[in-house]
């Protein structure tokens, strides 16, 4: 068996994750002393960008908190981070943020032949029927969730 | 240089932020007040038609906010800073070449947009910034900077224009220029107007069709060019790199009186410091630093003093360090005691590019070092977030800073401070 075992900072160097304000390239790339050049260099590629992978555009993303326990049947936790994308096309089935007669609310979005619907994720809470005398407004999508496990 | 130029203007800018957050407010009345919470600097169109003023003083209109409970927020310049940031860039989406050309607008370049719709193009770009951001905008657009912002004004005033005015041909451009008074030209200051009102000249129409002759001679060679761009006559092109600038001035009146020195130069290493960062921004330096102070002059019982000192730099200078040593000296210099401080800034001039300053042998600052440390500096700043590395001479906790009491919460740029929704 020849199995190497990760050190802690070489599997934490592994697994860093880009932010958005750093340099799109690792700064090595422009250190390379003269007359060794670093076989990697062809080869760098952006990291791994948490934001990208969850947000759309980012002009039209914008996060956030979820509060109780209304959303739990689909894994939405209180103090989860929501990312909201309102370029998103609205769909039926969407989890989405609306704003009901003022107040926000995070709630599954259910459209059907007999009317709009919002749905929420725990049998203790009633669906919300939307009717003509309420002030509706789907605010965006919700796309994406961001919990921290290790605080 | 392009043929066909849109002007993006944001309605009621800081008031349409505000409603973004807080759908509640559309079609209630809105003002957002100044630092400090002095005056008004924004109205929503339901404040205007209540008569409320652009820099209104806040207590003079407080009895008209009150009766008609019209909803006051102060300025959160965070906030309106990243959603500014935000619309401009998705107007970027939709042009090759932009000019931002304030927080609010922006100058599009639409020229070679064979076989493409105007003004259905118009639309869409006001549909998605609507969409995507929540601002509503209004768009102008014309053969001209000058005619595209004057198909703005008329598009955000005209209920048929539903937000989209293009002016490409020459009878709807007769009609809009005509219903134009001079005064309402981009560029013809109040000055300006009353003069051409004595010759007759009343509307924009009329303003077109002066002689050269006629404009150079009484409005000068810059109200030459603004004629021949209301003909239809591009003059001026896009600005896209932004000039650097030749002055920077920060400046900021006290939410509190301030009297001791030390403060005073708390306030004027924060002033000096902000300077600095600037000058790196646009990669210039500056040769000369100015510090004012005064106080209160509408305190006329109190006794007044007002003074500044320049100091010319041995060699010029970015470095926070530097300026903020400077502009400490020449604080100590005009500091007297006794006096109720209102207000303190530090102005800097003789702006060049950094790489270009001129050595003096008898420096003996090692400027390669200060260069990397405020290299290090910024890019700390940047990535941890404003303020986390400063010198010390900026101080902690002020008493003096500017309160806004109204502000509404960083929603878009501090963590804390998102929305919270059930």
């Amino acid at each position: 068996m020849n199995t190497k075992i990760l050190l802690p900072s070489e599997t934490v160097s592994f697994i860093l994750l880009g932010r958005d304000t750093e340099t799109k390239h690792p700064l090595f790339a422009a250190r390379v002393p003269a007359g060794f050049p670093s076989p990697a260099e062809e080869h760098i590629e952006d990291r791994i960008s948490l934001s990208s992978y969850l947000n759309g555009h980012p002009d039209a993303t914008f996060y956030v908190q979820l509060e109780g326990d209304s959303m739990i049947d689909y894994n939405l936790l209180e103090g989860d981070l929501l990312v909201v994308d309102r370029s998103l096309h609205v769909r039926s089935g969407d989890i989405v943020l609306a704003n009901v007669n003022s107040e926000y609310t995070v709630k599954k979005l259910e459209i059907t032949e007999t009317g709009v619907r919002l749905l929420p994720g725990n049998k203790k809470y009633n669906p919300v029927e939307i009717t003509e005398d309420l002030e509706f407004l789907v605010w965006g999508v919700v796309r994406g969730v961001a919990r921290r496990i290790r605080q | 240089m392009t043929n066909l130029f849109a002007l993006v203007d944001c309605n009621n800018f800081y008031c349409s932020v505000m409603r973004v957050f807080h759908p509640e407010l559309n079609n209630v009345p809105v003002v957002v007040l100044s630092n400090n919470d002095g005056s008004i600097i924004a109205r929503s169109n339901e404040a205007k038609a209540l008569g409320l003023q652009m820099g209104q003083p806040f207590f003079e209109a407080k009895s008209t906010i009150d009766k008609y409970n019209v909803v006051y927020f102060s300025s959160n310049y965070t906030l309106i800073g990243d959603m500014s940031a935000r619309v401009h860039s998705t107007l970027a989406r939709f042009t090759p070449n932009m000019e931002i050309y304030s927080i609010d607008e922006a100058f599009l370049d639409l020229g070679g947009f064979k076989g493409i719709d105007i003004p259905d193009y118009a639309r869409t770009i006001r549909n998605t910034v609507k969409k995507w951001i929540g601002i509503p905008v209004s768009i102008g657009v014309a053969p001209t900077k000058t005619l595209a912002k004057l198909a703005n004004r008329i598009a955000k005033k005209s209920e048929k224009a539903n937000g989209v005015l293009v002016l490409t041909e020459a009878k709807h451009l007769e009609v809009a220029l005509k219903r134009t008074d001079v005064g309402d030209v981009w560029g013809i200051g109040s000055r300006y107007a009353t003069k051409l009102h004595s010759f007759g000249i009343n509307n924009a129409w009329q303003l077109a069709n002066v002689t050269d002759a006629f404009a150079k001679k009484h409005l000068t060679v810059v109200g030459l060019r603004l004629v021949k761009e209301l003909r239809g006559e591009p003059c001026t092109d896009l600005e896209i790199e932004p000039p650097a600038k030749k002055g920077i001035c920060s400046s900021r009146s006290f939410g509190q009186p301030v009297t001791s020195l030390n403060d005073l130069k708390e306030a004027v290493a924060i002033y000096a410091s902000r300077c600095a960062y600037k000058l790196r921004q646009q990669k210039s330096a500056c040769r000369v630093v100015t510090v004012f102070i005064h106080t209160n002059p509408f305190r006329e019982q109190e006794p007044q003093y007002y003074n500044t000192k320049t100091i010319y730099l041995p060699v010029s200078s970015s470095s926070t360090i530097e300026l903020v040593q400077y502009a400490t000296m020449a604080l100590e210099h005009i500091y007297r005691d006794g006096f109720v401080y209102k207000k303190a800034g530090v102005y800097i001039t003789e702006i060049g590019p950094a790489d270009g300053a001129q050595m003096n042998i008898f420096d003996r600052v090692d400027r390669s070092k200060h260069a990397s440390l405020m290299l290090t500096l910024d890019q700390l700043n940047r990535s941890m977030g404003k303020g986390t590395v400063k010198v010390a001479a900026e101080g902690v906790s002020h008493i003096w800073e500017p309160k806004a009491e109204f502000s509404p919460p960083c929603y878009t740029t501090r963590i804390e401070d998102v929305l919270k929704v059930r």
